[in-house]
């Protein structure tokens, strides 16, 4: 019946008899029966199985060393001076020593970690201005509320980087040395450039404007650091001009807070270019000397570093396999169950559907 | 479609107040005041005639909308958040964000709280607009004004087909009897004309209308909103007073039909007219679904609570393990540090606000759209659409569709709901002699036949069987008055009804109650005294019929001119269907008019189809030719168009079918009312001869005094004779010196009261509805007596009726019987299927009539709501203490016949095994006696007794009562009930149940306008219970469920987090991400969900209605599913942040690189859940699951795309890129997926294979082909019904197994 007959007609009101008003569209009703979800189990239970073997195949080629060097080896005493604010100038270096049973071969990822350090506490989070971050000047000169206490030093003067974040970055340092059995030492190369996200590097994190003749130093200019810092933000990096202000890399790192209170982040990456380390980490001793800034005691914290390869999908894992193994398992299993229920019930199902 | 502002009701009851103190309104002409200024007019304190539906304006729109949501409870709830937020020690997001969500709430309301409110404005100002005639006295003339224009004490001028501004006194027409006609259609639904006379005393006939001459003060009742209630008097300079009623008023919003024109007094304006204060908004209640979740919603709230007390109280335990404060923990602006404890009281709030979303809000935005949807399908069904009518069910109350899938105590008026009220005359008995009217049942039994056949069948039917034959079959089948015989037919009816369509709505009857064929031995009868004397009891009886009554005469012109008038409804015919239905009612006719005319013989007929008078007379030649009666019958068809398309044809207006029945019956027999007017009736004889009666005074019918009279003074022998009709008790009990007096010996008239209370019994017997007629001749003198006495009952506005009442009943005795009639009111089309459907569903049918037991039990019957099989208790009585013994005696009785007793009728869950009493137990009552039993000390014996009960029926009793058996039931029993009717006498039962539902049908649209659904057929209740009932329940429950699973699992994820990250209150995901979790990725699939899911196809489950008892028994929604769904969401939540959490810990990964695949997937569970529950899957399904998650991923790499900086603190930049770029996140996301499903998806597996439930099996069942299907639903039926009652099918199908599992 047409629109415009239907609007005089006598039958003017009569619904449309169209499929979607009488609910009548074309409908595909799965039926949850064991008959009909037996391959989707079975072809489910080994896709995780397959998986999860490869997984764990992956993953034990893979190696990692935690070298806790909290109050190990000569940290000791520089473990105890942390324990007093008053000491915080004073500096510190000690060395730990330590040893690698195998070869890590391929890419080898130097991490930082902190135990029981809460980057993710929502006041902490919140206590950062990207803003600033991103150079803008006004927010250089005003920080956010956000970072509030620690937006303004004595005399009003804005800090740069502000915030709680910045402010508690991660300030101890590593050489890593490697003994070689019949060879004097060598110091482990490290790239510590490149280790932030590229994005973060490049458009979260910028500095503010500067040139030849106005310098980094000249841009911050009535700014002061941050309370807990030994050095101002563009001096973070003494050894590379292009690596400091608020695109410094270590910077960047930390103030991608992580999310669990025991986490690592990435210090450096093995420089393969030279000598023994051309395929990798080798087996040996090897030795940190750590000029040791940072404190954990108020938190009952730890720190350690960690050596670590990576594969396809990231560090040394071993939960992803093995859960993909039990889960395949135990689908398996529900399928092994539903089979039998389908044996000994279904013949009664399958004679109701016939 | 009215809702009045606060302060138009402040307004209005301000001057309500005002007006109380003096209980009149007094009206005077505003001519004599025109141009003064508005201090000094008479009339100035009532309201103009501007009305003003609409709730806001322009500038009040935002304050007010804004005020009328904050009266909602969960708006009040958000808004307390948002401020929470703004107080900096406890806020969990950034102020500004965390408002984003009510914005958008409050705003999608407002738009369509404006919305609505300007389509009523819209309206208002197309109203106000109208154009109209005020009579101006500077010019002397009517000026043409707009409705708004009108003010008390103006004259208006209301011309034929015009529709009435306000409520008018109506002092003038253009009628020459003062009368005017007007059509209430748009008022309650009514379509025959009603009848309005000039207040007494102002008809200046011929003579134009001079209002400038009106000099009398109105004095009328202040506004009420009762139609059919108006009383005041006209008050002239000399004090004399004149009383009127409702007859003298036109009402606004009627039509002018009829009449060319029509003036008078505008006494109520706008607001204040009858039809406006009819006028209520939608209704509002709440359903049963909705009180449980409310219930559910405070489990969250408690929930909520303890979650955040174990935020509060971990995070004060956490603060205190440091001695010293490490870098971390930041301290407030002033470098001090809350004290843990302190800071432990704040985080309770952070709390609170970060999980906010525990407490489903979205879901009351969501239910009133999927409400909206549902009733969007219900109302498109085409199933339940009325091709009569051209009407669609409608659904007036907008939130209870889901109660229509929970009713299990259904209560039914009997009149027009389960009966068609198209009466039909059946037999008759005057002075105490029976005429069955064989013949009349025979062409009745023919049409109903016949129409089942082609055409040319009809024409073979009609030429074969010549008449006799047929009246001897028909002979034979009255003789055992078969039940059946009238069930059959009854079935086949609606089809005759539905090719007399067209003629039904134009002339109120159809030609099967029109036309009525003649007794032959009561037309010799009347024959014989008609030439003899011209007076005599037969005589008096048919002028009885034709004129006691008030129905209306038109002239089929007048009828045309008024379907004209209609443009805009659907009755300006002519379309094919139409015109096909003529021709068919064409070929039916002249069948009963030729059968009409071999009785009438030699006798003039006052019908249209007169001309057939010089036939040659066939009633005594009984060899008539097969050839000549075909020839016949085609010649008649071919006067039959002619006399449709030509001559002008009485028509009768009547209030209700009776009359009209009545009526034409006095027609068949040549007895038919020409003309009526307020003074005159005008009869037509059969021999030709029109008799004029004056009419002296009419008693209308009312429900104390079941009877009406008029006093008319006969045009030859000038004696004042009262003609009354009246319910058989109300008539017996005042005949004169019958039963009264003793001694007088008066046989005659005693032998014919006790023959025809006889005649009357057999009529109830078979279901008949019987009126008696009586006349009383009174005398001058006490006629001018009792009229002085009621003329000044007229004019009294105190207690008017009471003193009218007396009146009437002080005139109103001493009858001489005249005799009774029985008028048949049939069934509707298949009322027994549904009521046996809605029994198989599970649902206790009542029948709640004010008919006689008699007629009430013979329907019930024939409409199969009890059996002949069925154990039937009858009570009756007028004294307290028998029926208390007999309900003691009775339950007693049960008690003992039943093995297992009070655990009746329950229906255990999947097996379906049924215990049932073994008797079905069916119960009569009537209205007194029900009133003793439901007096406090029997009432709750007597609701033990009810619950036995398989069907009751209650008779005689008021509106009242069966409002209150209604509320008893639902009270003590705590069912749901639904009560069903047509009737002004039904409105307080359909107010009282649960759920109301008015039948459209004859009787206006009084029970309509009070019921929650309208429908307009008793069969559609079956399709709309059974299907769509059970649709919106089983789809709103499992939305609901949905919905707090949702809500819970997504908010579990952060509230796990907290344990990680010293319960500060960090959430791991992007607040807008979150937000838009909420608003726009997860809220599409569940509103489509509890729209269009479909777990069984309707035709199944109109197979099987016993799938009902799913949502009687709120299978559906329960406790147990709620807690089910709750403890499903916090599994899933757990497995959807331990397994990212174990995957990711100690590793380097940022806060909101793992909230990222953590909501990536909680949205794939949360979609993936619903896919599992989704019972049928439909293009759109597919599209809105689908896009749901493409929008996610698009709106997620957008988003983190786009934000650099724009959301401190979190910051959400190359994020979803980054991961999105690591096969980690894949890995995580299926294996995290498919543990939080599998047990949710085993468990349906294996409820699907081992113990399917009622409804899974049906929907195995769709995918049968059709021929197996039909085979296993005979099957399944059969099964469950030797199950539901072993004993009675046993000794049927003894060999049908019952399953044991």
């Amino acid at each position: 019946m047409g629109k415009k007959q239907a609007d005089t007609g006598p039958l003017s009101r009569r619904p449309d008899n169209s499929a979607f008003k009488q609910q009548r569209l074309p409908a595909w009703s799965p039926s949850l029966t064991a008959q009909t979800v037996l391959p989707t189990f079975y072809i489910l239970s080994l896709v995780c199985l397959f998986l999860g073997v490869w997984l764990l195949i992956t993953v034990q080629k893979t190696h990692e060393l935690k070298v806790d060097y909290t109050n190990a080896g000569t940290c000791e005493q520089c473990f105890e001076l942390r324990k007093h604010a008053i000491n915080t100038g004073t500096p510190c270096t000690c060395s730990v020593q330590f040893y690698i049973p195998q070869n890590f071969l391929g890419d080898v990822f130097f991490y930082y970690g902190l135990r029981n350090f809460h980057q993710n506490l929502r006041r902490y989070m919140d206590s950062r201005d990207d803003a600033q971050m991103v150079g803008r000047k006004n927010n250089l000169k005003a920080p956010s509320s956000y970072c509030a206490p620690f937006d303004y030093g004595a005399n009003k003067v804005p800090v740069a980087p502000c915030g709680a974040v910045a402010n508690s970055m991660f300030n101890d340092s590593f050489t890593v040395i490697y003994y070689p059995t019949n060879e004097p030492e060598v110091q482990v190369p490290l790239y510590r450039k490149g280790i932030a996200w590229y994005t973060d590097k490049n458009v979260k994190f910028r500095n503010p404007p500067t040139n030849n003749t106005f310098t980094l130093r000249q841009a911050f200019e009535g700014t002061i650091r941050p309370l807990y810092w030994q050095r101002p933000v563009y001096e973070l990096d003494d050894t590379d001009s292009n690596n400091n202000g608020f695109i410094n890399d270590d910077l960047i790192v930390w103030m991608r807070e992580a999310a669990f209170p025991n986490f690592k982040k990435l210090y450096g990456v093995l420089n393969r270019a030279q000598g023994p380390f051309n395929q990798g980490l080798p087996s040996g001793n090897y030795s940190i000397s750590i000029i040791y800034n940072f404190p954990v005691e108020p938190f009952q914290g730890q720190k350690e570093l960690v050596i670590s390869m990576v594969t396809w999908f990231g560090g040394q894992n071993y939960f992803l396999p093995i859960a993909y193994l039990v889960t395949g398992g135990l689908i398996l299993v529900a399928a092994i169950g539903l089979t039998m229920v389908f044996v000994k019930v279904g013949k009664k199902g399958k004679n109701m559907e016939e | 479609m009215t809702w009045t502002n606060p302060l138009t009701l402040l307004w209005q009851g301000w001057a309500r107040h005002r007006d109380r103190d003096r209980p009149i309104r007094r009206v005077v002409s505003n001519l004599p005041f025109e141009d003064l200024k508005k201090r000094d007019q008479p009339n100035r304190q009532y309201e103009g005639n501007t009305i003003k539906t609409n709730k806001y304006t322009l500038w009040s729109f935002i304050p007010m909308n804004l005020f009328e949501q904050f009266h909602r409870m969960a708006n009040v709830y958000f808004v307390g958040l948002a401020i929470l937020n703004f107080v900096p020690v406890v806020n969990a997001f950034q102020p500004e964000v965390a408002l984003i969500p009510i914005c958008v709430i409050l705003a999608l309301t407002a738009v369509k709280d404006g919305w609505e409110d300007f389509r009523r404005y819209q309206s208002d100002q197309q109203l106000n607009n109208m154009p109209c005639f005020i009579f101006s006295r500077k010019q002397m003339r009517l000026v043409k004004r707009r409705w708004k224009d009108v003010r008390v004490g103006d004259f208006v001028r209301v011309l034929s087909n015009q529709i009435i501004p306000a409520d008018i006194l109506l002092l003038h027409t253009s009628d020459p009897n003062g009368v005017c006609h007007m059509e209430t259609a748009n008022l309650d639904g009514e379509t025959n004309l009603k009848q309005r006379r000039v207040v007494p005393g102002f008809s200046t006939l011929g003579k134009p209308f001079q209002p400038q001459t009106f000099s009398s003060t109105v004095v009328c009742e202040n506004p009420n909103n009762n139609l059919n209630v108006f009383k005041g008097y006209v008050e002239r300079p000399d004090k004399r007073r004149t009383g009127f009623g409702i007859d003298s008023l036109l009402l606004r919003g009627c039509t002018v039909r009829n009449t060319d024109d029509a003036a008078g007094i505008v006494v109520y304006t706008g607001h204040e007219t009858k039809s406006m204060l009819n006028n209520s908004g939608p209704r509002y209640k709440r359903s049963k679904i909705e009180r449980k979740m409310n219930t559910d919603v405070l489990f969250c709230v408690l929930l909520l609570f303890f979650m955040c007390l174990i935020g509060a109280l971990g995070h004060s335990i956490w603060l205190e393990t440091f001695t010293t404060m490490p870098s971390y923990i930041v301290p407030d602006r002033n470098g001090n540090y809350t004290p843990s404890v302190l800071a432990g009281f704040y985080m309770f709030f952070t709390m609170i606000i970060l999980l906010q979303v525990m407490i489903p809000v979205s879901l009351y935005v969501s239910i009133e759209l999927v409400k909206m949807g549902q009733i969007f399908f219900i109302t498109q069904d085409v199933e339940l659409y009325d091709e009569e009518l051209d009407s669609r069910v409608q659904c007036r109350a907008l939130n209870i569709t889901e109660d229509l899938g929970q009713i299990q105590y259904v209560f039914s008026d009997k009149t027009g709901t389960l009966t068609e009220n198209k009466m039909v005359f059946r037999r008759c008995t005057i002075l105490g002699t029976e005429y069955c009217h064989d013949e009349n049942a025979a062409r009745l039994a023919v049409v109903s036949g016949a129409n089942e056949e082609e055409e040319d069948t009809l024409y073979q039917q009609t030429k074969l069987p010549p008449l006799f034959p047929l009246e001897e079959l028909q002979d034979s089948h009255t003789g055992d008055k078969n039940h059946a015989n009238t069930q059959v037919t009854a079935a086949n009816r609606r089809r005759s009804r539905v090719a007399a369509g067209a003629q039904s709505d134009m002339a109120f009857s159809t030609p099967l109650e029109t036309v009525v064929v003649p007794d032959r031995k009561l037309m010799l009868e009347v024959d014989r005294q008609m030439a003899s004397i011209l007076s005599g009891p037969y005589l008096d009886f048919f002028l009885a019929l034709a004129i006691c009554n008030t129905v209306v005469v038109s002239t089929v012109t007048a009828q045309r001119e008024r379907v004209k008038g209609r443009s805009n409804s659907a009755y300006s015919g002519g379309s094919f269907h139409i015109m096909g239905q003529w021709f068919r009612k064409g070929s039916l006719r002249n069948i009963f008019s030729s059968m009409k005319f071999f009785k009438r013989g030699e006798d003039t007929l006052a019908d249209p189809f007169a001309k057939d008078e010089d036939e040659p007379d066939m009633f005594h030649s009984s060899d008539v030719s097969d050839s000549t009666t075909g020839q016949k019958v085609i010649s008649s068809e071919s006067e039959v168009k002619r006399s449709l398309s030509g001559t002008e044809e009485v028509c009768y207006e009547a209030h209700s079918p009776d009359e009209a029945a009545l009526i034409h019956a006095a027609k068949a027999y040549g007895f038919t009312m020409v003309e009526r007017t307020p003074y005159y009736v005008t009869v037509k004889l059969p021999d030709d001869t029109l008799l004029k009666f004056e009419v002296l005074d009419v008693l209308t019918f009312d429900s104390t005094r079941r009877r009406m009279s008029i006093i008319v003074r006969h045009p030859h022998t000038n004696e004042i004779i009262m003609y009354t009709k009246g319910a058989d008790s109300a008539i017996m009990e005042r005949l004169g010196n019958v039963f009264s007096d003793m001694s007088q010996v008066d046989n005659v008239a005693k032998q014919i009261a006790v023959k025809t209370q006889k005649d009357l019994d057999m009529y109830a017997r078979d279901g008949l509805r019987t009126l008696c007629f009586a006349k009383k001749v009174i005398s001058e003198k006490e006629f001018k007596a009792w009229f002085a006495i009621r003329q000044e009952a007229l004019s009294a506005i105190d207690e008017k009726e009471e003193r009218l009442l007396d009146t009437a009943t002080y005139i109103e005795n001493n009858f001489t019987l005249l005799g009774a009639t029985g008028i048949e009111d049939r069934l509707q089309e298949s009322v027994p299927e549904t009521i046996q459907a809605l029994r198989r569903a599970g649902m206790q049918v009542w029948v709640l009539t004010g008919d006689k037991p008699e007629t009430a039990i013979n329907i019930a019957y024939s409409c199969k709501l009890l059996d002949h099989e069925d154990l039937v208790f009858t009570f009756s009585t007028n004294r307290k203490s028998v029926c208390k013994m007999r309900l003691e005696d009775t339950l007693g009785e049960l008690r003992r016949s039943s093995l297992s007793p009070g655990a009746e009728v329950q229906f255990r869950g999947n097996n379906s095994a049924f215990t049932l009493m073994e008797h079905s137990i069916g119960l009569v009552i009537d209205g007194p006696t029900l009133s003793m039993a439901m007096s406090d000390d029997l009432v709750e014996q007597f609701v033990e007794l009810c619950k036995h009960c398989r069907a009751v029926l209650c008779c005689r009793v008021t509106p009242l009562q069966k409002s209150s058996v209604v509320k008893l039931i639902r009270q003590k029993l705590r069912v749901m009930t639904l009560a069903i009717g047509d009737g002004a006498n039904d409105v307080n039962m359909i107010q009282a149940a649960d759920v109301g539902i008015g039948v459209s049908g004859q009787e206006g649209m009084q029970a309509v306008m009070a019921s929650d659904f309208a429908i307009t057929r008793f069969k559609h209740l079956q399709r709309l219970l059974l299907v769509h009932g059970h649709w919106c329940y089983s789809r709103l429950a499992n939305m609901v469920i949905y919905f707090f699973y949702k809500n819970v699992a997504y908010v579990n994820l952060l509230f796990w987090y907290q344990f990680y990250c010293g319960f500060s209150a960090t959430a791991m995901i992007d607040y807008w991400l979150m937000i838009f979790f909420n608003l726009l990725f997860t809220s599409a699939p569940p509103i489509m969900f509890g729209i269009m899911d479909k777990e069984v196809s309707d035709s199944t489950l109109l197979s099987l209605p016993e799938l009902y008892k799913k949502g009687q028994h709120s299978e559906g929604y329960r406790r147990s599913t709620f807690w089910i769904a709750i403890l499903d969401a916090f599994y899933q939540s757990l497995v959807c942040f331990f397994i990212p959490y174990w995957t990711y810990n100690g590793s380097d990964i940022g806060i909101f690189s793992f909230g990222t695949p953590m909501n990536t997937v909680s949205l794939f569970t949360i979609i993936l859940h619903l896919a599992i529950e989704i019972k049928s899957w439909t293009v759109l399904h597919w599209v809105i699951m689908i896009g749901s998650v493409l929008v996610y991923f698009i709106v997620t790499l957008a988003y983190s795309a786009i934000c650099t900086s724009c959301n401190p603190p979190s910051n959400p930049y190359w994020i979803m890129h980054k991961q999105m770029a690591d096969p980690m996140f894949y890995l995580v996301c299926i294996l995290t997926t498919v543990v939080a499903l599998l047990p949710r998806y085993t468990l349906h597996v294996l409820r699907g294979t081992l113990a399917p439930s009622p409804h899974l099996s049906a929907r195995q069942l769709e995918r049968l082909p059709p021929s197996h299907r039909e085979q296993r639903i005979r099957e399944w039926r059969g099964l469950r019904d030797t199950c539901i009652s072993p004993s009675l099918r046993s000794q049927e199908h003894s060999s049908s197994p019952c399953p044991s599992a």
